[in-house]
């Protein structure tokens, strides 16, 4: 950062205020980062299906708040009340018709692994190549695009109600994964099928609603992150990748681990595309990908398994 | 040495002779469908050099596609650095990329291989696009040679050539009977004291410096090179879906794949240019779905069933 201009003193604080941006802005970035992350550490986790169209079901969401709010004015937290249940039958129909064969068919986990990878990204492209028949443009709306006052600094109101509604809604998820009996059963899949199938966990249909739930809770994250960031049909896979960067930081299965993660990829982007270029996002991104396979493949809380 | 591999050898040139007659018979509109489906030829039997005997599915290609035709623009305009050059160069660049993304990811589970690769090529593709405007200037990249279509096929058909011939030989050597057990049982492979990750990597290594070779040989053919043009993360799937589509058990297998698949692409791209992303996504459908084994897979079974 050059000085030339300003006094020491100035810059030391115009530097202070470019920190409280970065950590505000890249705070509530994570915040839908995590919502996004957790939709897929459902599916990954319990339902034991690597996604790789879960970046399209984001931008399916995103496409849905864009459609209504600009032919009918509709408010995008409005649209994601309707998304939210719309995915979760959906999702629960392509995990019932299209995965579940595979996961019959599957000799192992690995050929489990290469098949849901191909017929995911299959539905990946089938569904960028349907929203760009819908709308092959930018989806460019504003909404609540008023500067908002935080500690400090300004952000986009936006970013701030977006935020709000995400940490809602992932706080929603924890308790119910935590206090409830079917939040507990999905856990005792996640940790272990086979023995959650011998306490008596009906793990089939235990798989079906995680991974539909996945599916709304990540749709639902997409609606939110269409109020602040412009998207288009083909942007879905930048989604993936980041949303599974995090899983893997954060472990696979571990709702706070993920969280967490978010979070910390939320601040790093932020300081990267603030200090350094916004090009160079993905490249900071992947930079803390290879830390993780490097020092910590298990994930950040996860414990180190053979 | 059994009988079979010699006639797999012959037959392969054989039919290596007989596709270098086409440029001769052919021009215009047909070569050019000749040289993109000899790059895919190429690219795909690279790939399954890798990807068949170990399962892993790479996405590197468009990487390592994009390191070798973003080397040889960026050392032709900003360094005046001659084709030949950076023809020898880059493919080496690209060993590198693929040793250091094999070491990180190779000894984990495959999934990790996947989702590190899948962005590569777009993460590669904002750093160069970031370097070449901060300390290289964005002049232009041009790629100006005397090379024309005819030549371009020639020399594909010979990566094409050599590719299948060394995994003719890996497959006949230690290294192709290690892979053969790593991709039955790789828990088997480790108990045998085969070191699975190293063999791995020296796979990958190779397919990434024959996908680099692609990358150059086919940069005339642009003329202007863009980052955003050779880091195709497209180009990945559609080497993915080829290979696939053929049959990943046989090194041919992809040759199969290719030729009707680039036939289809092509029609699709010019008739309908929106529909290309639909109809990758129900290729891999139809793929995993319904020919889950290629089209060598297909006909394997149906000549069983005839046998039987």
């Amino acid at each position: 950062m050059s000085s030339g201009l300003h006094g020491p003193g100035l810059s030391l604080l115009s530097n202070k205020l470019i920190e409280m941006d970065i950590l505000v802005s890249g705070l509530l970035l994570g915040g839908t980062y995590a919502l996004v992350a957790m939709g897929l550490n459902l599916q990954y986790g319990v339902a034991r299906i690597m996604n790789l169209a879960s970046g399209e079901m984001l931008v399916l969401g995103a496409l849905a708040a864009f459609w209504l709010f600009t032919t009918a004015q509709l408010s995008p937290v409005l649209t994601m009340i309707m998304v939210a249940p719309l995915a979760f039958i959906g999702n629960w129909l392509i995990y019932q018709l299209l995965l579940r064969p595979l996961v019959r068919r599957a000799k192992n986990q690995g050929q489990l692994e290469v098949d849901s990878i191909l017929a995911t990204f299959g539905m990946s492209f089938a569904l960028v190549g349907i929203m760009v028949a819908i709308h092959g443009e930018y989806f460019t709306y504003s909404y609540l695009a008023n500067p908002f006052e935080i500690l400090g600094t300004t952000v986009a109101l936006n970013r701030f109600v977006a935020f709000v509604v995400a940490l809602i809604i992932g706080a929603a998820l924890v308790l119910w994964l935590n206090f409830t009996r079917p939040g507990t059963a999905v856990r005792a899949v996640s940790v272990n099928t086979e023995a959650a199938r011998l306490v008596g966990i009906n793990v089939p249909r235990m798989s079906a609603l995680s991974f539909a739930l996945g599916g709304a809770v990540t749709a639902a994250g997409g609606t939110l992150i269409s109020t602040f960031i412009t998207l288009d049909a083909s942007v879905g896979v930048i989604f993936t990748m980041k949303a599974l960067i995090i899983v893997i930081m954060g472990g696979v299965g571990d709702m706070r681990g993920s969280i967490i993660a978010a979070v910390l990829l939320g601040l790093v982007e932020t300081a990267v595309a603030t200090l350094i270029d916004p090009g160079l996002t993905l490249v900071s991104a992947y930079l803390i990908f290879l830390g993780i396979l490097l020092f910590r493949p298990q994930g950040l809380f996860g414990k180190r398994t053979t | 040495m059994t009988g079979n591999g010699w006639k797999e050898i012959g037959f392969g040139a054989g039919l290596v002779v007989l596709a270098a007659f086409v440029p001769l018979v052919s021009d215009g509109y047909w070569l050019s469908i000749a040289v993109t489906a000899m790059m895919y030829i190429a690219l795909a039997t690279a790939w399954t050099l890798f990807s068949g005997p170990t399962h892993y599915v790479s996405l590197a290609t468009g990487a390592f596609f994009g390191i070798g035709g973003y080397l040889v623009a960026t050392g032709m305009s900003d360094f005046d650095i001659s084709f030949w050059v950076m023809a020898a160069v880059a493919p080496l660049v690209s060993v590198v990329l693929a040793a250091l993304v094999g070491a990180a990811t190779l000894r984990l589970s495959g999934i990790y291989f996947v989702i590190f690769t899948l962005g590569l090529a777009e993460m590669i593709r904002g750093l160069v696009s970031w370097v070449q405007n901060n300390f290289l200037g964005s002049r232009g990249l041009y790629v100006l040679t005397d090379l024309t279509e005819a030549h371009i096929y020639w020399m594909l058909l010979a990566i094409a050539a050599v590719v299948y011939l060394i995994g003719w030989l890996i497959e006949r050597s230690r290294l192709g009977f290690a892979m053969k057990i790593i991709g039955n049982d790789e828990g088997v492979a480790k108990h045998l004291g085969i070191n699975t990750a190293a063999a791995k990597v020296a796979l990958f290594m190779i397919t990434g410096y024959f996908t680099a070779l692609v990358g150059v040989v086919i940069a005339p053919r642009y003329s202007y090179i863009e980052p955003n043009l050779v880091f195709s993360p497209e180009l990945s799937f559609l080497v993915v879906i080829m290979a696939l589509l053929g049959g990943t058990q046989r090194l041919w297998g992809p040759i199969v794949g290719v030729i009707p698949f680039t036939l289809i692409w092509e029609t699709i791209s010019v008739s309908f240019p929106n529909a290309t992303t639909l109809y990758l996504g129900l290729s891999f459908l139809l793929i995993v779905y319904f020919i889950p084994n290629g089209f060598v897979g297909l006909v394997e079974k149906l000549v069983k069933r005839r046998q039987g």
